[in-house]
């Protein structure tokens, strides 16, 4: 009797551990919540401005960390909750029908998964060849003229367009002057930028400073139109006490809370999910701070990391939750020896964007007015109707080898590079522009690029004499705060390194073995 | 991933009602050890009202506050409203959250706090993970769900060398961390989930340093310990046990109340073997040893670890001073598990009063067969011997 009841016990628990489906739409078999039937099954579908201040908020405190109740607390989150509630902040994440039914004799086909398909007796494949490639924006041609004399003069001021020009100068020089430090040893590894100064530089020039970023690595001129110091970047590269990342990244990982740039990491289109997510966090904080102005995300990824799983999570989870993100791609031709025939055979990037629903354009990256252009054009876009997603496809064409572990001409022909570098890059062309208007000339350049290596230089001998950051470096930052698994070895290490002083040098690390403490606060 | 089980639950659950003769999930007519777990006389759950608020980790508010008698996924569910009622930067999604989910734990949450806040994302389990880390470096603080543990694989590259790795990489560049991100997923077998309802994943996180991986055994722990994981500082992994979605019901405080992260547990004292287990199991091992103590005139300490990264060492260590023996118990499979783990810090921490080699029941070294799983899982019998054989050594 008692084993038969224990059984009917059991049987009661399986029987309600999964989802009985068909008591689904009744709230399924909960037996502890009482599930209001309407609640449950339909979302609010009122679709409101995204604007409309009558759903506006308190501001929003970002430093508010305690869960406890508080009145105030109670009451700001009650009016966010509500406004973000009733104002539906996302248009494109509404359903797009309350109900899918089949009209008698219609032309359309009202499947739920794809609405509005035209019913046809012709058999045809959608063929991905036979249209032309989408088309490339561009504004200057090679010669650094405007390609359409009918259109307005680029939007810059001569100013901006100075220091769009120092820059990507900036980059290059310093670019030349780490390969072959790092070709001497003095660091461990870098990567340059050459033939795609144009693409990081322009779309930062057209983005709000506030808006976050997140690169993939070959976007140095990004730090340095948001303001990174040649000595900024000689302490990530020596890996200096002086490195916001602690000596912990490999070359070319920069990263700053600062100048709103997330820290580059080595695995590829990780980046670009975080990007949805955080551009998801623009959109709730813009509704949340109406005061302050709109923030979108930007991300950068190249064509092969576009092959990455993430970079079809990201885009697809960008558009159906309606986030305010740029994905800026920077089709080069090459994943380090893989040509694009190898890495695609699509219409590039571009083409996909649209299967995500993701608005879409190709611009000419070696053309820094047609990338800035393009990319202040998408910014405004990503901020209408609540925030959408869309994707930039910049043309380019990767100069340099892939990085100072890797020899290029093992795999494509020096030739081919040598014309690229001589026909058609960001550099050159906007200098014949501003040569053209007379703001520009040999002279200035020579000054420009001498001054640029003379600082340059300065900051690398500074860095490289620089101590490395203190030994604690080494665990701290793993968690919040140290773990007493953490605390326990690090006083290990250091009983090993005074037993084999000979073995170590902590000389040239701030503090030296004193630096090697890890206390909980 | 294929979720073929949430379509064929309600078949096979309907399949059991009808029919008087179960084909799987039984025990033996005879059987004395290996019965089933009575969630409803156990002494790891309280039965009532002045048992939940007796809990010394309380705070003062919940204890002298009201309780109700829920079972785990209504506790998550309690958990996740306050979290979303408290702080705004509060966000739930993963897949089918948005109707309540699979097992129940969002339900009502969508309605009282709107789609922007809860919400279904794509059927994509590295973009779920990726998006939480870009909404908690921008200072959200989101909740997202994976539907199965058996299915947080696609989503490893984004925990391990993303979530984990970015406050390290960071430096002192103050505030880019993942503080506030929980990724909740059920977790361990359920009787009848196979190979990929099934699975314990949480040694893989366990090697992982800048994650937490928290596994809660009751509805007031999960309250506890998923509002602790929510204003945590760290990323947490927050597996919850299945089997106890519906089975495990106590009375838990109403009040909001934390319970501490990387802090263990003792269950119940005693002198001469300490037990060290988390999630389900506990139950296994609590049945275990009633019945031993009852056999073989001996004390057995019983501790939850709880946290299972990173762990409470000094608790396991201090006890098996104490009592001089150890056994640890996990549904996962025993290779390189968390029973690894456990083992070598006791054995580092306890060489000199070990009075017997310390011994891990676990999963064995093979998969979740469907057929399998009463042989597979630990059950009572491996335990009452394990313990039967760690005293006569």
């Amino acid at each position: 009797m008692i084993a038969d009841s224990v059984e009917a016990d059991a049987n009661e628990v399986h029987s309600r551990l999964f989802l009985n489906t068909e008591n689904l739409g009744k709230g399924g078999t909960a037996a502890f919540l009482e599930p209001r039937q309407s609640d449950v099954l339909f979302l609010p579908c009122e679709v409101r401005s995204f604007c409309d201040p009558s759903f506006s908020s308190k501001s929003h405190n970002a430093t508010h960390v305690t869960m406890k109740r508080s009145i105030a607390v109670a009451e700001r989150s009650i009016r966010t909750s509500h406004a973000l509630r009733t104002g539906s902040i996302c248009t494109s994440c509404q359903r797009r029908w309350n109900s899918v039914s089949q009209r008698p004799g219609s032309d359309r086909v009202q499947f739920p998964g794809a609405v509005n398909s035209r019913f046809t007796t012709d058999l045809k494949f959608a063929r991905a060849t036979e249209e032309d490639a989408m088309p490339t924006f561009r504004v200057l041609d090679q010669e650094g003229k405007l390609v359409d004399k009918n259109r307005e003069e680029p939007d810059i001021s001569d100013e901006e367009a100075l220091r769009l020009y120092k820059d990507m100068v900036s980059v290059s020089i310093m670019d030349l002057i780490m390969f072959d430090a790092q070709r001497q040893g003095r660091i461990s590894f870098y990567m340059v930028s050459a033939g795609e100064e144009g693409i990081a530089v322009g779309s930062a020039s057209a983005l709000n400073p506030r808006d976050p970023i997140f690169a993939q690595y070959r976007e140095t001129g990004i730090f340095r139109y948001r303001g990174f110091t040649f000595d900024d970047f000689m302490a990530q590269l020596f890996a200096t006490k002086d490195d916001t990342g602690k000596a912990r990244n490999m070359p070319v990982h920069y990263g700053s809370r600062k100048f709103n740039v997330h820290t580059i990491s080595s695995p590829l289109a990780t980046q670009i999910p975080h990007a949805s997510g955080a551009a998801y966090a623009m959109k709730i904080q813009n509704l949340q701070n109406p005061t302050e102005d709109p923030r979108v995300v930007a991300c950068y990824f190249g064509e092969g990391a576009a092959s990455e799983g993430d970079f079809h999570a990201a885009l697809n989870i960008a558009a159906t939750r309606g986030c305010p993100v740029l994905f800026i791609c920077r089709n080069n031709g090459y994943a380090i020896s893989t040509p694009t025939l190898e890495q695609y055979r699509g219409d590039g990037i571009a083409s996909r964007g649209v299967g995500y629903g993701i608005d879409t354009v190709r611009v000419d990256g070696n053309d820094i007015l047609a990338v800035r252009e393009v990319t202040k054009k998408a910014r405004d876009l990503a901020l209408k109707n609540g925030g959408r997603p869309v994707l930039i496809e910049a043309m380019s064409y990767r100069v340099s080898h892939h990085s100072t572990s890797d020899d290029s001409f093992a795999y494509r022909a020096k030739v081919e590079v040598e014309d690229w570098k001589r026909r058609d890059n960001p550099i050159t062309r906007l200098r014949k522009w501003m040569e053209g208007k007379g703001l520009w000339d040999e002279e200035k350049e020579k000054e420009l690029r001498s001054d640029l290596r003379k600082q340059i230089l300065t900051a690398y001998r500074k860095a490289e004499k620089e101590k490395k950051p203190a030994l604690s470096g080494l665990m701290s930052n793993v968690y919040a705060e140290p773990t007493e698994e953490q605390i326990e070895q690090m006083a290990t290490l250091r009983k090993v390194i005074q037993k084999y002083p000979n073995e170590y040098d902590v000389s040239e690390f701030d503090g030296g073995l004193d630096g090697l403490t890890l206390d909980k606060k | 991933m294929a979720r073929p089980l949430i379509n064929t639950a309600g078949r096979i659950a309907r399949s059991i009602q009808s029919s008087s003769r179960r084909t799987y999930a039984s025990h033996p007519a005879k059987a004395r050890l290996n019965i089933p777990t009575d969630y409803g006389t156990t002494p790891l759950l309280s039965h009532t009202s002045k048992a939940a608020l007796a809990n010394p980790e309380l705070s003062q508010g919940a204890k002298n506050g009201t309780t109700s008698r829920i079972n785990l996924f209504s506790a998550i569910n309690a958990a996740m409203a306050h979290a979303l009622r408290s702080d705004d930067r509060v966000l739930l999604f993963g897949e089918d959250v948005a109707f309540g989910g699979v097992f129940r734990c969002s339900m009502n949450l969508a309605s009282e706090f709107g789609e922007a806040r809860v919400f279904n994302t794509p059927l994509s389990e590295q973009g779920i993970v990726g998006f939480a880390i870009g909404a908690a470096v921008e200072g959200m603080r989101p909740i997202a769900e994976i539907q199965f543990a058996d299915y947080v694989f696609p989503a490893f590259d984004q925990i391990v060398n993303e979530a984990a790795k970015i406050r390290y990489r960071a430096g002192s560049n103050a505030g880019m961390d993942c503080g506030g991100m929980v990724i909740r997923m059920p977790a361990g077998g359920v009787g009848h989930g196979a190979l990929y309802h099934s699975q314990s994943p949480e040694s893989l996180f366990t090697h992982v340093p800048g994650m937490r991986v928290v596994i809660p055994r009751s509805p007031a722990q999960a309250k506890g310990l998923l509002l602790a994981s929510i204003e945590s500082p760290d990323p947490v992994i927050f597996m919850e046990p299945k089997i106890l979605y519906r089975a495990a019901v106590e009375h838990v405080p109403s009040e909001p109340y934390t319970l501490p992260l990387s802090k263990a547990e003792i269950l119940k004292e005693g002198e001469d073997i300490t037990i060290i287990s988390y999630g389900t199991p506990l139950y296994t091992c609590q049945s275990a040893i009633t019945a031993a103590e009852k056999d073989l005139k001996c004390s057995i300490e019983l501790i939850d670890l709880r946290t299972i990264y990173p762990w409470d060492r000094e608790t396991i260590s201090t006890s098996v001073n104490k009592t001089g023996r150890a056994i640890v118990v996990h549904e996962s499979m025993v290779n390189a598990g968390v029973g690894a783990e456990v083992a070598a810090t006791i054995q580092d921490k306890c060489f000199l009063r070990l009075e017997a080699p310390v011994q891990r029941v676990a999963g064995w070294s093979t998969h979740p067969g469907l057929g399998y799983e009463r042989f597979n899982i630990p059950d009572v019998t491996r335990i009452y011997d394990t313990i039967k054989s760690v005293l006569d050594y």
